[in-house]
C-alpha cells in the first residue's frame, strides 16, 4: 500500500515539471535567433515568399495564440510537425528515440557488465592489478572525447581490420529492418523469429556501443569501488566475518546488496548523460537517433521538432527517476517502511 | 517475399555472396547494377515545390521527374563531364519554337511519354505542374519569375501534345528556366485524385509520394537515413539509366564518409570537402572529379552601409591586401579558379567569372588607405556562416592577419546558418562578410542581377549603382548574341571591377570522390546527383 501511494505521490509531483518544461521548451524555442520562415524559403526568396511561408507555419500569429494552440495539439497528441525533415513530430520521435534508447540500453548493460565486475574486484584489492587496471580503463574512456573514440574504433575495426560492417546506420544496406513492434530493432528481429537481421543489427549496433559503454564505464566502475570499499569497512561485514560466513556469502549478499544503492543512483545519471553523448557516436555512425535530430532542428529554429524533443526527454526522465525510486524501495526495505 | 530477401532477391537470382551477413564491397558485385551513394546532406521532401524543401531534396526532383527541356553534356579537358548551359536539349519536349517576336515558345511533348502508372503525358500536366510552383510561393515562385513566369495564364494547353508559354516580354532565360530542378512535370490526374479541399496541390500526397515519369522511381524513403531509386524501365525522355537500383545514404560525419569510399563499400562520395579531395586524388582504388560551380564565385562583400567603405579606395585597399595566393592555398586547398592577378582593369571577354586585376600588394593598399579618411585604419567585425565554416573559417583568419597589417583591426563573427540568411541576406547589416552566391543560370547578367543591383536578396554590401542598374535590365532579357550583349556585361565587369562591392576570392569547385569503376558522374549546376547518366565501366 505504502509503496503504490509512494508511486503515485511521485507521478503527481512530476506534472508540475512537465508543465514547466512545456512552457519553458516554447519560450526557449521563440527566443531562439534566427528565423525559420527565411531559412526555409530557400536561396532566392523574396520578401513576399518569406512572408507566405511565416504565414503557413503559423508564426505571424501572438505568442500566446501560438502557445494556446500548441497547447491544444499536445492535447490531442499532435506535436506538430518538424519542417526541417518534414515528417511529423511525433512520427521522428517514434522511429528515432528507440534508435537511441537502444543503442544506450546496450551501452549501459556492456557497461554494467564491466564495470561492476571490475568496481568489485578493485574493491578487494585496492591498489592491486586490477584496480590499476580499471582505472586506466575508465580514465580513458572518460578523458577521450566519444567521437574520438569512435572514429578510432572505426578505424580499427572497420577501415583497418574490416571486422565491423560499413557505419551506415542501424542496418546493412542488404537488410530491411524488422516490422516495427517495439522499435529496437534486436527485439523486434528476435520477436520475429529473424536471427539473421538480429545478427546484422547486432554487428551495426557492436561498434557505438562500445563507444557509448567505454564512456559511461567510469562512474559506475569508481563508484562501484567506493561503496564496495565502504561497505566492506562497514561493522556489519565485520560481524559477518567474525561469525564465520564465507566470503562469498560476505561479498555479495551483504556488501554488494548495500553498495548497489549509490551505484544505481549513479546509473540514473550516467543514463541521462549517456543519452546525451549519443549525439556525437550518432554522427559518427550515421545512427539515425534523436540527439542529432535535435542537434539538426536546433540550429534550423525547427520550433516543433525541438519542442517536441525536449518534451520527450522530460517525459523519459521523470519515468526514469521514478523507476529509480521504486528500484530503492526494493534494494532498501528501509524506504518503503519510511513513508 | 520475405522482407529480410527482398534486396537480395532483387539482385537476380539471389547472389550467393548476398548471403553473406556483411557482405563486402556490395557496390562492386558483379553482374550488379546498384549503386551506393553517400551524402551529407538530409532529404526532407520528395516535393521540391513544398514549402520548407530542403537544398538535398532537389536531387529528387532531377532523378524522379521529367522537365521539358535539360542541358547538354560536355566533356572537360580532364575527362570529366559537366552540362553545358548553351546546348538546351529535349526531356519530355520533343521540340520547341519560339514565336516571331519572341513572346511565347510552343513545346511539342514526345508521344510516346507516359507517367509510371502508364497514363499518357500532356500538356494539361504541364500546365498544373507550372501553375502549382507558382501557387504554393516560396522558392519554386521566385525560381519561376526568374524566367519571366508569374501568372498562371501564361501556361496554355494547346491541345494534348501542345504546349505553349506567353512572355510578358522576350527572355532569353525563359527556356532555360524550364531545365532547372522546379521546373518539373507532375502527373496530375493521380495527384488530384489525392488533393483534398485543404489540399488542392496534394502537397501531402505528393511530399511523400511522388507522382511522375522520370527514369527513376522511389522505391522507399526513409527520412534522415536513406533513399532507393530504382529505375524506371518504360522511361523514354533519354535512354534508361544503367544502374537498376541507386542507394542515397545519408552519412553526417565526414570521416565516415571518408572510410566508406575509402574501403570501397559505397561507390560514390558526394560533395566532399576539399581537403579530403586533395588527400584522396592520389589514391588508386578512388577517382575524385573536381568541377568548378558555374557562375559561383567565393567573396569578399564590404558593406557599403559601413562608413568607411562607403569610400572606394578604402575597398580597393582591402583587395590590395588580400593574401589571395594562402586563400587558395590553405582555405580552398588549392582548388578552384583562381580571381585575382587579372591583367586589365577593362575586361578583355565575357566569361564570368573572372579574374580581377587585384593582387597582394601591402603597399600599393597601405597608399590608398593613406589618401582616405582612414590612414590610421579603423576596426571592423568579419562575419560568415557556419554553413560554410570549412572555407570560410581559415579564409577569415587568414583575412584577419593580413588586413591588421594595412592598420585595419578585424574581429571574426561566425554566424549560424539558421540567421545567416535573415541578417546578411535579407537585413543586410553586416559591416564586412564572406559571401559564396553562385547562379544556376549561367549568365554574367544573371549574376550581376542577384548580386549588383540595390535590394537583391545576395547584393549583401548594399552596393546601388544607376549605371549597373540600367545595364542589368537591358541585358537580362538579351539574347547572348544580341550586338549590345557583349559590350554591356564588359561594362558590367569593368564597374564591378572599379567599384568593388564584391572582392572575388576564387571560384569554387564541387568535388566528389568515386569507384574507380564508376563512369558518367556529371556536373550540374544544381549541385545534385543527377543518378540518370551513372554506370559502371564494362
Amino acid at each position: 500500500m505504502s509503496r503504490i501511494s509512494l508511486v503515485a505521490g511521485r507521478i503527481a509531483l512530476s506534472l508540475p515539471t512537465i508543465f514547466g518544461v512545456i512552457v519553458i521548451s516554447f519560450l526557449l524555442t521563440r527566443a531562439l535567433p534566427g528565423d525559420p520562415a527565411a531559412y526555409f524559403a530557400g536561396p532566392t526568396a523574396t520578401p513576399e515568399s518569406i512572408a507566405e511561408i511565416r504565414h503557413s507555419l503559423g508564426l505571424d500569429r501572438s505568442l500566446p495564440v501560438q502557445f494556446l494552440a500548441y497547447l491544444q495539439d499536445l492535447a490531442t497528441g499532435d506535436l506538430g510537425r518538424s519542417i526541417s525533415t518534414g515528417q511529423s513530430v511525433l512520427s521522428d520521435l517514434l522511429t528515432r528515440l528507440p534508435a537511441s534508447l537502444e543503442l544506450t540500453f546496450l551501452a549501459l548493460l556492456i557497461s554494467l557488465l564491466v564495470a561492476i565486475p571490475a568496481g568489485i574486484l578493485a574493491a578487494t584489492r585496492p591498489d592491486g592489478i586490477v584496480d590499476q587496471a580499471t582505472r586506466f580503463l575508465v580514465t580513458a574512456g572518460v578523458s577521450l572525447p566519444t567521437f574520438f573514440t569512435g572514429l578510432l574504433l572505426l578505424f580499427i575495426f572497420y577501415f583497418k581490420l574490416g571486422w565491423a560492417p560499413s557505419p551506415l546506420g542501424r542496418l546493412d544496406i542488404l537488410y530491411l529492418p524488422p516490422p516495427q513492434l517495439t522499435g529496437f530493432y534486436l527485439v523486434d528481429s528476435l520477436l520475429a523469429g529473424d536471427f539473421e537481421t538480429f545478427r546484422a543489427a547486432l554487428a551495426q549496433l557492436a561498434l557505438p556501443a562500445i563507444t557509448l559503454a567505454l564512456f559511461t564505464m567510469a562512474p559506475i566502475a569508481r563508484m562501484t569501488r567506493a561503496a564496495m570499499i565502504a561497505a566492506l569497512g562497514s561493522e556489519y561485514i565485520r560481524t559477518a566475518r567474525a561469525a564465520g560466513l564465507s566470503r562469498r556469502k560476505v561479498l555479495f549478499v551483504y556488501a554488494l546488496r548495500n553498495a548497489l544503492l549509490p551505484v544505481v543512483t549513479t546509473l540514473g545519471m550516467v543514463f541521462s548523460f549517456a543519452l546525451g553523448a549519443n549525439v556525437l557516436v550518432e554522427k559518427v555512425f550515421a545512427w539515425p537517433g534523436i540527439g542529432s535530430y535535435a542537434v539538426d532542428a536546433l540550429i534550423s529554429s525547427d520550433y516543433a521538432a525541438v519542442q517536441g524533443f525536449v518534451l520527450t526527454m522530460a517525459l523519459l526522465f521523470v519515468t526514469l527517476n521514478l523507476l529509480i525510486d521504486i528500484l530503492y524501495t526494493l534494494l532498501d526495505p528501509r524506504i518503503a517502511h519510511e513513508s | 517475399m520475405d522482407r529480410r530477401t527482398f534486396f537480395k532477391a532483387a539482385a537476380a537470382g539471389g547472389l550467393a555472396a548476398a548471403n553473406l551477413p556483411f557482405l563486402r564491397n556490395i557496390a562492386h558485385a558483379q553482374g550488379r547494377q546498384q549503386a551506393v551513394i553517400v551524402t551529407g546532406g538530409s532529404i526532407n521532401s520528395l516535393d521540391i515545390h513544398r514549402t520548407g524543401t530542403n537544398r538535398p531534396s532537389y536531387q529528387v526532383a532531377v532523378n524522379v521527374y521529367d522537365r521539358l527541356v535539360s542541358f547538354g553534356v560536355d566533356q572537360r579537358e580532364d575527362g570529366s563531364y559537366t552540362f553545358d548551359y548553351s546546348k538546351v536539349v529535349p526531356e519530355l519536349a520533343e521540340s520547341w519554337e519560339s514565336a516571331e517576336d519572341g513572346k511565347s515558345i510552343t513545346f511539342r511533348l514526345r508521344p510516346d511519354a507516359t507517367f509510371w502508372d502508364g497514363t499518357k503525358v500532356t500538356a494539361e500536366d504541364v500546365r498544373w505542374s507550372f501553375e502549382r510552383a507558382l501557387a504554393l510561393g516560396g522558392f519554386p515562385k521566385s525560381q519561376m519569375g526568374a524566367g519571366g513566369f508569374v501568372d498562371p495564364a501564361q501556361f496554355v494547353a494547346v491541345d494534348e501534345a501542345t504546349f505553349r508559354v506567353d512572355l510578358k516580354e522576350p527572355s532569353k532565360l525563359s527556356l532555360p528556366d524550364l531545365g532547372v530542378p522546379v521546373a518539373i512535370v507532375i502527373n496530375s490526374k493521380l495527384a488530384l485524385e489525392n488533393a483534398t479541399d485543404a489540399d488542392p496541390w496534394a502537397s501531402d500526397y505528393l511530399h511523400r509520394t511522388p507522382a511522375g515519369g522520370g527514369a527513376f522511381k522511389v522505391e522507399r524513403w526513409d527520412p534522415g537515413q536513406q533513399i532507393v531509386y530504382a529505375r524506371n524501365e518504360n522511361w523514354t525522355c533519354g535512354p534508361v539509366p544503367a544502374m537498376e537500383r541507386v542507394i542515397v545514404r545519408e552519412v553526417p560525419s565526414l570521416a565516415t564518409r571518408r572510410a566508406l569510399i575509402e574501403r570501397g563499400d559505397v561507390t560514390l562520395s558526394f560533395d566532399i570537402p576539399n581537403k579530403d579531395a586533395k588527400d584522396l586524388k592520389n589514391s588508386a582504388s578512388v577517382k575524385v572529379v573536381g568541377s568548378p560551380i558555374a557562375n559561383c564565385i567565393h567573396t569578399l562583400c564590404p558593406n557599403l552601409t559601413f562608413e568607411p567603405f562607403k569610400d572606394k579606395r578604402v575597398r580597393q585597399a582591402l583587395a590590395w591586401a588580400l593574401p589571395y595566393q594562402q586563400l587558395f592555398d590553405q582555405a580552398a586547398y588549392g582548388l578552384g579558379v583562381p580571381l585575382w592577378g587579372g591583367d586589365s582593369t577593362t575586361p578583355q571577354d565575357i566569361s564570368w567569372p573572372q579574374p580581377f586585376p587585384y593582387k597582394t600588394d601591402l603597399d600599393k593598399a597601405r597608399a590608398l588607405l593613406a589618401e582616405t579618411d582612414y590612414a590610421k585604419g579603423f576596426d571592423v567585425p568579419l562575419s560568415f556562416s557556419l554553413d560554410f565554416a570549412d572555407w570560410g573559417e581559415p579564409a577569415a583568419a587568414l583575412i584577419q592577419d593580413s588586413l591588421r597589417q594595412i592598420g585595419i583591426n578585424v574581429t571574426l563573427e561566425k554566424i549560424p546558418g539558421a540567421n545567416w540568411r535573415t541578417i546578411a541576406l535579407v537585413e543586410k547589416r553586416l559591416p564586412l562578410l564572406l559571401e559564396n552566391f553562385g547562379g544556376w543560370l549561367d549568365t554574367p547578367d544573371y549574376y550581376f542581377y542577384f548580386a549588383y543591383l540595390k535590394g537583391n536578396l545576395f547584393n549583401a554590401s548594399n552596393y546601388d549603382n544607376p549605371e549597373m542598374q540600367k545595364l542589368v535590365d537591358a541585358t537580362l532579357p538579351m539574347p547572348v548574341d544580341a550586338p549590345d550583349y557583349a559590350p554591356n556585361v564588359r561594362r558590367m565587369i569593368a564597374i564591378a571591377i572599379d567599384d568593388l562591392s564584391r572582392i572575388p576570392l576564387w571560384q569554387p569547385t564541387l568535388n566528389s570522390a568515386m569507384a574507380e569503376n564508376l563512369d558518367g558522374y556529371e556536373f550540374w549546376f544544381h549541385r545534385q546527383i543527377d543518378a540518370r547518366p551513372l554506370k559502371f565501366k564494362a
